[in-house]
């Protein structure tokens, strides 16, 4: 292999990954709130079909990427009326919001299958990016991947260092304790499974806006229940999501890899790797299950009804 | 002021009301984005729910989508009697499509129709073996049976993909990526020869009247019940779960293979790249739309099979996308969520003095 190859694989990692840390770091933090939302498949395609329309309607990528963060939060509400409000089963609800949410984005895209656009272009830091091998990996990539870096270090120190990330775990571990300390627990829950909303709309935007600039029906292909599995997999911690991002996207760029050793492998058992990759990953956790049990919110799935 | 307020009991009326209710209220929003979209919501819903069942072809195509929805949704519920949350009757599906479309490409010479009975039989286990994998990571592995579905259904997904782009594609194809078209022996039987329903549609019924069999008078369908009710009582019984998850699984697995490959050699013929328009996903519908209850599923699986009929119907008179069917099939599973509320709560006017903390269920993750 050479240097150049090596250089773009770690490029194609990067840019892979961050849509999966993207709507990873916002069911985290939903999740740390108590409320499991199986919905981020539905926020995601939401997201980047309403980017994509708007992207084509107003023609600005900055307009587009803030449409795709509101429909994601638009999204995330519906499930937050059903889960919260309505104490609904939270399995349920997000199935729901995953199936409700393909429908009507493959309704509102059917026109606009084919349509090509000029998507979020890379933004390279002057020396920096001329740092070899990993300078056109870390410091020649679109916004978003620099965004991806900057929600890191925040997602970082407001969970561990600030009164907010204490009440948002709170909320998560003993929706009671927190109530009586006079957190208002159905409000933190809401603002958890909105910003849950806005990332997982984000990460569908950069999906139809920056990694592949154009709309096809399903095209997250599955890349939020990834997510899903990834936040168990990190046991709920930050650094850990970006480490496991990263290799599922090694795993999803594999036909890239292969492309220069010469192999003849079908694209399609090449696409199966992702999948295959998660189940495996599920399976290396359960040698270890009290660990993942400890890690796991307390009340994770628990639905919270203030008595009165 | 309205308030919720617990029940003491859950409500058995407002059980088999909720459907009703959300059906109703996706008529309410459906007529709404059709008058949104300028057209008149009456005809539009007319277009959408009662024009596709006008004639005996509209019954008959009914009952083409109902036969697929019914084997997989009888299958889930069982799973879901279970508490287990098996999504992988998609995968299923389609793992019994190939498999059963592998064997029919076997006996392309075939002249007598008794090739069916190992096509059916492999489709069927392909589909088996496809939940046999999730039973395995569920039993052996503890993982989470939602997300190990999941990614088996895109998994399948892909092996079809694979099998029509290479081993499986027809030689003589022009490079499409489909297979050979099937031996007209190796076509299931139609039940009248204008019409495109096959005998795929006494499988569906056998398999309610089995599973309902099972979970209403076998021993075996109550420890499923009570496994799903209370997984203490189940293991305080003594009740084997390991092997109570396989059993379900697998059956859900066969029917849902069993759908997959009646679908290949019934209306299809052939494989080609997307033998499902989400059926599996549907079923899930189907079967939370029809609480859990034979007869319910088999009213529900009429009506999400219509939610595809009206699809193309609308499609093909008003020009509009084809996918409303999906965001008519989302907004009846918001909606029946939602009116599931009044189930275990009722809407009072006013606080009472005291109102019962709820019991809350513990998901696990």
């Amino acid at each position: 292999m050479d240097i150049d190859l090596i250089t773009n694989i770690l490029y194609a990692t990067i840019r892979t990954g961050t849509p999966l840390i993207l709507v990873a770091f916002g069911e985290m933090v939903c999740e740390k709130s108590g409320v499991l939302n199986l919905g981020q498949e539905g926020m995601m395609l939401m997201g980047a079909v309403i980017g994509f329309v708007a992207a084509v309607t107003t023609g600005s990528l900055f307009i587009a990427i803030l449409m795709a963060i509101i429909a994601g939060i638009l999204m995330s509400l519906l499930f937050g009326f059903l889960s919260i409000t309505l104490v609904s089963n939270q399995v349920a609800s997000g199935l729901a919001l995953t199936i409700f949410g393909g429908g009507l984005s493959a309704f509102i895209g059917a026109n606009y299958v084919g349509i090509g656009i000029d998507g979020i272009q890379p933004l390279a830091i002057p020396l920096l990016s001329d740092i070899p091998v990993i300078g056109k990996a870390l410091f020649q990539q679109d916004t978003l991947v620099y965004f991806s870096f900057f929600m890191f270090a925040l997602l970082y120190l407001v969970l561990t260092r600030t009164r907010v990330g204490l009440k948002l775990r709170a909320v998560g571990e003993n929706p009671e304790a927190a109530n009586s300390m006079g957190i208002h627990v159905h409000g933190v829950r809401y603002l958890a499974v909105m910003f849950g909303g806005a990332m997982a709309g984000l990460a569908g935007g950069y999906l139809s806006l920056a990694y592949t600039p154009l709309w096809s029906e399903g095209m997250t292909a599955g890349k939020g229940w990834i997510a899903l599995a990834l936040v168990v997999f990190a046991s709920w911690k930050v650094g850990r999501i970006m480490l496991g991002a990263y290799l599922f996207g090694v795993a999803s760029i594999m036909h890239l890899i292969l492309q220069g050793t010469g192999y003849e492998i079908s694209p399609s058992i090449l696409a199966m790797l992702p999948y295959v990759a998660t189940i495996a990953v599920l399976v290396l956790l359960s040698s270890n299950q009290t660990k993942a049990k400890l890690s796991a919110p307390m009340s994770l799935g628990v639905p919270y009804r203030p008595q009165l | 002021m309205f308030k919720l307020e617990k029940r003491p009991f859950d409500s058995r009326t407002m059980a088999y009301c909720s459907p009703l209710i959300a059906f109703a209220l996706t008529l309410l929003f459906g007529g709404i984005l059709f008058a949104s979209l300028g057209h008149n919501p009456f005809t539009a819903l007319h277009t959408f729910f009662i024009l596709p069942l006008s004639d005996a072809y509209g019954l008959t195509e009914l009952g083409m989508k109902v036969a697929p929805l019914l084997l997989c949704a009888m299958g889930l519920s069982l799973c879901f009697k279970a508490k287990i949350w098996n999504i992988g009757a998609e995968g299923q599906f389609i793992m019994g499509g190939l498999g059963g479309g592998f064997m029919a490409l076997q006996f392309l010479d075939a002249e007598s129709s008794w090739v069916l009975i190992p096509i059916l039989l492999f489709g069927a286990l392909c589909g088996l073996a496809w939940a046999a994998l999730a039973a395995l990571l569920k039993t052996k592995f503890n993982a989470n049976e939602i997300l190990t579905t999941i990614m088996l259904n895109y998994i399948a997904l892909n092996a079809l993909l694979w099998a029509v782009h290479g081993p499986l594609k027809d030689p003589s194809g022009f490079n499409f990526p489909e297979s050979a078209m099937f031996a007209n022996a190796a076509i299931l039987p139609l039940l009248h020869e204008d019409y495109r329903l096959t005998i795929a549609i006494f499988f569906g019924l056998f398999a309610m009247v089995a599973i309902w069999t099972l979970i209403s008078r076998s021993w075996l369908g109550f420890q499923i019940q009570v496994l799903g009710e209370d997984k203490a009582a189940a293991r305080y019984a003594g009740f084997k779960e390991n092997a109570l998850i396989w059993f379900a699984l697998l059956v859900c697995g066969a029917l849902a293979g069993l759908a997959g490959v009646s679908e290949v050699t019934g209306p299809i013929g052939q494989l080609i790249p997307y033998i499902s328009p989400g059926y599996g996903y549907a079923a899930i519908i189907v079967v939370f739309l029809g609480r859990m209850h034979p007869l319910g599923i088999l009213f529900a699986s009429m009506l999400m099979g219509l939610t595809y009929m009206g699809g193309e119907m609308v499609q093909i008179e008003m020009s509009l996308p084809k996918s409303i069917t999906g965001l008519f099939q989302g907004m009846l599973l918001f909606f029946l969520l939602a009116s599931d509320l009044l189930i275990g709560y009722r809407i009072v006017k006013k606080a009472p003095a005291n109102i019962e903390a709820p019991t809350t269920n513990r998901v696990s993750a």
